[in-house]
């Protein structure tokens, strides 16, 4: 069967205006309700308790629009963006772009969800604290360590969790000022770096050696006395499993650290292999990625986060509890690190991640995995030979898991075109933005591709075909790319160094109204 | 491998996985999976419940789940204290529950435009509420908010000391500690328990070179206006410090912003602002500041500008000043950014765009008119002491029951056999105020409602 490739993919180009020009004085999309003869009778000037100085003088500058006319700009704004409930989303890589079930969306909506206070007694919400520790115990077993919150707001939420507890630990024994170098390796995700320092860590950062792996003789040197913790991801965002993982592990316990396990990439390895047996005391999942919750155009997430027995007591408080009977919050955490947010997290994403688990199963888990890396195997192969496009470590012999790095050097080498212009022209096929890769760009030209367990061969044959289609034009027509995107709802910025500077940027209405648009 | 088709794994079908297997030139998952050592490999079988395979059965059986919980739905709720009960109008349900922005990612705004423009008309209708122009993408929280806008203000002032207003939420509080304890020492301002309002005299005794900000909130976690703002500001601001103020944005129809009092950062969360609760799930913060490059620069969030394209006429969007952030400088952007809470986001925008000026007006007008109301209904109950702060509230105030033979413990739980959630029990985190409760009432109270109360209270006290 040949691929399909959506040569005439038109993405919605609504030219929608800004809310702000839609606004026609007068005006209402909504009505308040009213409070009615009596209370308005007794309470006739409400703002008269409040001295004149904290009474708004004027109404806020909001737009004023009848209730279509919200409806429809916002459903233009929509109709101009692509979700991966849409699109063939094995562009974001890393990411696990996989396909969010619309059932999960209904049982969220129930008002016997979505209308609990955090502050209601226990017996009343007796249904969600059931959730919250089944799918504990679901984490638990996908994990093996002993204790998991999900009170961190997503994954970067969790890993700044593991570095306060990190914090907790040592502070506890008096050498928080000895214990002062947290490790992490290049290919580990940018918040393995930043939340540890964000914590008061100097960061340590290894590079891989020659396979592509994390390099075991820089950790021999880099391991000290200082050494409070190591914070790594397995497999990196390149897609390399790193063998000698307990070794590092080894190594870092041996001098007295602590070992976190960045597991934001874990959906190839649900059942296949865990933090424990690995020998880490904590770990964190993503769960809007593994667990088939939304991403929510970039939250709400959830991060769940995991840790041995002897941390247990500094995880953030409350934790949830059932005595046999009855499942209750648990308050009485005298070492905890306090909180990471108010309440119990993104309730909403756990409630989606359980249903979808038990959905699953244990054997719809390790399908999953299964799945995953024959999908990224398979298009691996399918992309073998696209003129321009190799992938980073080639010759290391090293089977990639779930994502691949892949690099546009020879591209941007023969034709001048790179991976930022791939990837805005990857668009007019119908596709969603690739992820090339954070930076520092140590492959170049990346580009990180991850087909998960919800794509079908056709969805990978259509990828593979559409990446060829582009690599042909940058050798054919090199400008059709560098100008791309042509289908997509915007076009490419002007000026990208606008951005960058304080007189041109602006970020809100009004800024614009007064700094640019006056000069139009 | 497994047998089963599964609806979510669109190659689970067996002869679809043999094809792959075959073209990829292997036997089994196996063969990829062989890169991880025996030793490390998972032998048992994970204890996970299900399969539900089919949709009827998963729904019935979460649902079964779901039934054992009471919602503000079916009760009669006057909880506040962080999370707050508001209408949410069918449009923003309609919207956030569109799976464009639903499973949307980190997508650039070609294909993402939508995204990047609604995000960025969210930051301009608060800016507008705060009176700033700068706003950024949602944090995960108003309580990471303010630890935000504290690590910022260090940062600008390099200064390592914040003061909090002292009647701040403990739990609010806890994340702010264990976000600055790293860098900063956090301290609590008094305040005078009459009028809950910021102890002027503590405020000017410690106030110092090494503060580098003060925070307050408007209205406070208990209710009340802090009425003080323009003489908090100049003394935080006599010392060259920041003055940090958080809002709950439904009071900004009818409470002046803080940018006209001297805020030099506002943040505040969107919950109410079209969110469902959801158990505490619904939180989402924000932070605006002016637009001056010293604050855009400390700012660890992704914040979303307008620009012009090639297209002659059409807007196109873009990051702002990425370098700062986590994503471009690892350890050395501005503390760490990841996913938050950008749907939030879309969907208080799509409140505001649909309330517009005068539905906030009214929004505010109408809460302070049910909430004096409920104050002089409550305060006629024998054995009720209402109100106890002598300061104006907005939509939550403190009822004291003293006097009334019972702890709030006993008479939330016999509120609850009537059917309603009373008022938060502050009688532990705020011992000054003795045998207290946090009540809030909003525009879904009716008087019946609120009439309602004031008979199930007077049964529970005086029966």
């Amino acid at each position: 069967m040949v691929a399909k490739v959506r040569k005439n993919f038109q993405q919605a180009h609504w030219d929608e205006p800004i809310i702000y020009e839609m606004s026609i004085p007068g005006s209402r999309g909504i009505l308040v309700p009213d409070p009615g003869k009596e209370i308005k009778e007794r309470i006739k000037n409400p703002l008269n308790v409040l001295p004149t100085v904290m009474q708004r003088k004027d109404l806020p500058r909001l737009p004023e629009l009848s209730q279509k006319h919200v409806l429809a700009h916002y459903l233009h704004l929509s109709q101009e963006t692509l979700g991966s409930n849409i699109t063939n989303d094995i562009s974001e890589g890393t990411c696990t772009m996989k396909y969010n079930p619309r059932v999960n969306e209904v049982l969220v909506a129930d008002p016997r969800f979505s209308e609990l206070h955090p502050g209601q007694d226990e017996d009343t919400v007796q249904g969600i604290l059931e959730i919250y520790y089944k799918f504990e115990q679901i984490i638990k077993e996908v994990s093996g360590m002993d204790k998991v919150t999900f009170q961190p707001g997503g994954g970067n939420h969790a890993v700044y969790t593991a570095a306060s507890l990190v914090r907790a630990y040592w502070a506890e024994r008096g050498k928080l000022e000895e214990r002062n170098e947290v490790i992490t390796t290049i290919f580990s995700h940018p918040c393995d770096a930043a939340a540890p320092s964000t914590a008061g860590f100097k960061v340590i950062t290894l590079y891989p050696d020659e396979q592509g792996l994390p390099d075991i003789e820089a950790l021999k040197k880099a391991v000290s006395h200082h050494t409070a913790a190591i914070f790594m991801t397995n497999p990196e965002d390149i897609g390399l499993y790193n063998p000698q993982v307990d070794q590092f592990v080894k190594l870092v316990h041996d001098v007295g650290g602590l070992c976190f396990y960045d597991q934001a990439n874990a959906n190839a390895f649900l059942g296949v292999t865990r933090a424990r047996e690995t020998g880490f005391d904590m770990c964190h999942f993503n769960v809007h990625k593994t667990f088939g919750a939304p991403h929510g155009s970039s939250g709400p997430a959830n991060g769940a986060f995991c840790c041995t027995e002897n941390l247990a007591k500094y995880l953030p408080s409350p934790s949830v509890e059932y005595d046999g009977k009855k499942y209750f919050l648990n308050f009485d955490h005298p070492d905890s690190i306090g909180k990471v947010r108010e309440f119990m997290g993104t309730a909403g994403v756990i409630l989606r991640a359980y249903a979808w688990t038990i959905m699953m199963g244990a054997e719809g888990l390790r399908e999953t995995a299964d799945i995953s890396v024959i999908n990224n195997n398979y298009l691996m192969k399918q992309l073998e030979g696209t003129p321009g496009l190799n992938y980073c470590f080639p010759d290391n012999g090293l089977r990639r898991q779930e994502q691949v790095r892949y690099t546009w050097e020879q591209l941007k080498e023969d034709t001048g075109v790179g991976t930022d212009d791939v990837n805005r022209r990857i668009a007019d096929y119908g596709i969603e933005h690739y992820w090339t890769s954070h930076h520092p760009w140590v492959i170049p030209e990346p580009m990180t591709l991850e087909p998960c367990e919800t794509y079908s061969v056709d969805d990978i044959d259509e990828y593979a075909a559409v990446v060829k289609q582009i690599s042909k034009e940058a050798y054919e027509t090199p400008e059709l790319v560098k100008e791309a995107p042509h289908k997509s709802a915007s076009h490419r910025r002007n000026d990208e160094a606008a951005l960058d500077d304080p007189d041109k940027w602006a970020l809100t209405w009004r800024a614009y109204e007064k700094k640019i648009k006056h000069l139009k | 491998m497994s047998k089963i088709v599964y609806p979510y794994i669109a190659n689970s079908v067996p002869e679809i996985k043999e094809r792959l297997l075959k073209k990829i030139g292997i036997e089994s998952s196996e063969d990829i999976f062989k890169e991880i050592p025996e030793h490390l490999r998972f032998k048992g079988k994970m204890n996970i419940p299900g399969p539900y395979l089919s949709e009827y059965e998963l729904k019935r059986h979460v649902e079964g789940l779901l039934s054992k919980n009471k919602s503000c739905s079916d009760y009669l709720n006057f909880l506040g204290g962080g999370t707050w009960q508001h209408y949410i109008p069918a449009v923003v349900d309609t919207i956030a529950g569109r799976d464009e922005f639903l499973t949307a990612y980190v997508g650039d705004s070609f294909a993402d435009h939508g995204k990047f423009q609604a995000l960025f008309e969210t930051a301009s209708m608060i800016g507008e509420l705060v009176d700033m122009d700068v706003v950024n993408t949602p944090t995960y929280d108003w309580a990471n908010a303010i630890a935000i806008s504290c690590r910022m203000a260090a940062r600008i002032n390099g200064r390592r000391k914040v003061l909090l207003v002292g009647t701040i939420s403990p739990g609010r509080l806890a994340v702010v500690d264990n976000y600055c304890k790293p860098d900063l020492t956090v301290e609590l301002l008094k305040y005078d328990s009459e009028t809950g309002l910021v102890d002027l005299n503590d405020l000017k005794n410690k106030v110092s070179e090494d503060v580098s900000a003060v925070y307050f909130e408007n209205p406070s976690y208990l209710g009340f206006v802090e009425i003080q703002g323009e003489l908090i500001s100049k003394i935080v601001h006599d010392i060259g410090a920041e003055v940090i103020v958080g809002v709950d944005p439904t009071s900004l129809g009818v409470l002046t912003p803080p940018a006209q009092y001297g805020a030099d950062i506002v943040c505040g969360e969107l919950q109410p602002l079209g969110i469902h609760m959801q158990w505490g799930g619904g939180l989402s913060g924000f932070i605006a500041t002016r637009d001056e490059k010293k604050y855009v620069a400390e700012y660890p969030s992704l914040m979303f500008g307008i620009t012009t394209t090639i297209q002659e006429g059409e807007y196109g969007f873009g990051e702002v000043y990425y370098e700062r952030t986590s994503y471009a400088s690892r350890e050395n952007g501005k503390d760490f950014i990841g996913t938050t809470t950008a749907l939030y986001g879309i969907a208080a925008g799509v409140y505001m765009a649909l309330m517009g000026p005068q539905g906030m007006r009214d929004l505010g007008i109408g809460i302070m008119q049910r909430s004096q109301y409920a104050m002089e209904i409550l305060s006629e109950i024998k054995g009720v002491k209402v109100p106890l702060i002598k300061s104006p509230c907005f939509k939550e105030f403190i009822v004291n029951f003293d006097d009334a033979g019972k702890t709030v413990t006993e008479i939330n739980r016999d509120l609850l056999a009537q059917n309603i959630f009373g008022g938060k029990d502050i009688s532990c985190e705020f011992p000054v105020y003795g045998n207290s409760s946090l009540f809030c009432i909003t525009e879904i109270h009716t008087k019946d409602d609120i009439k309602r109360l004031a008979v199930a209270l007077d049964k529970v006290i005086n029966n």
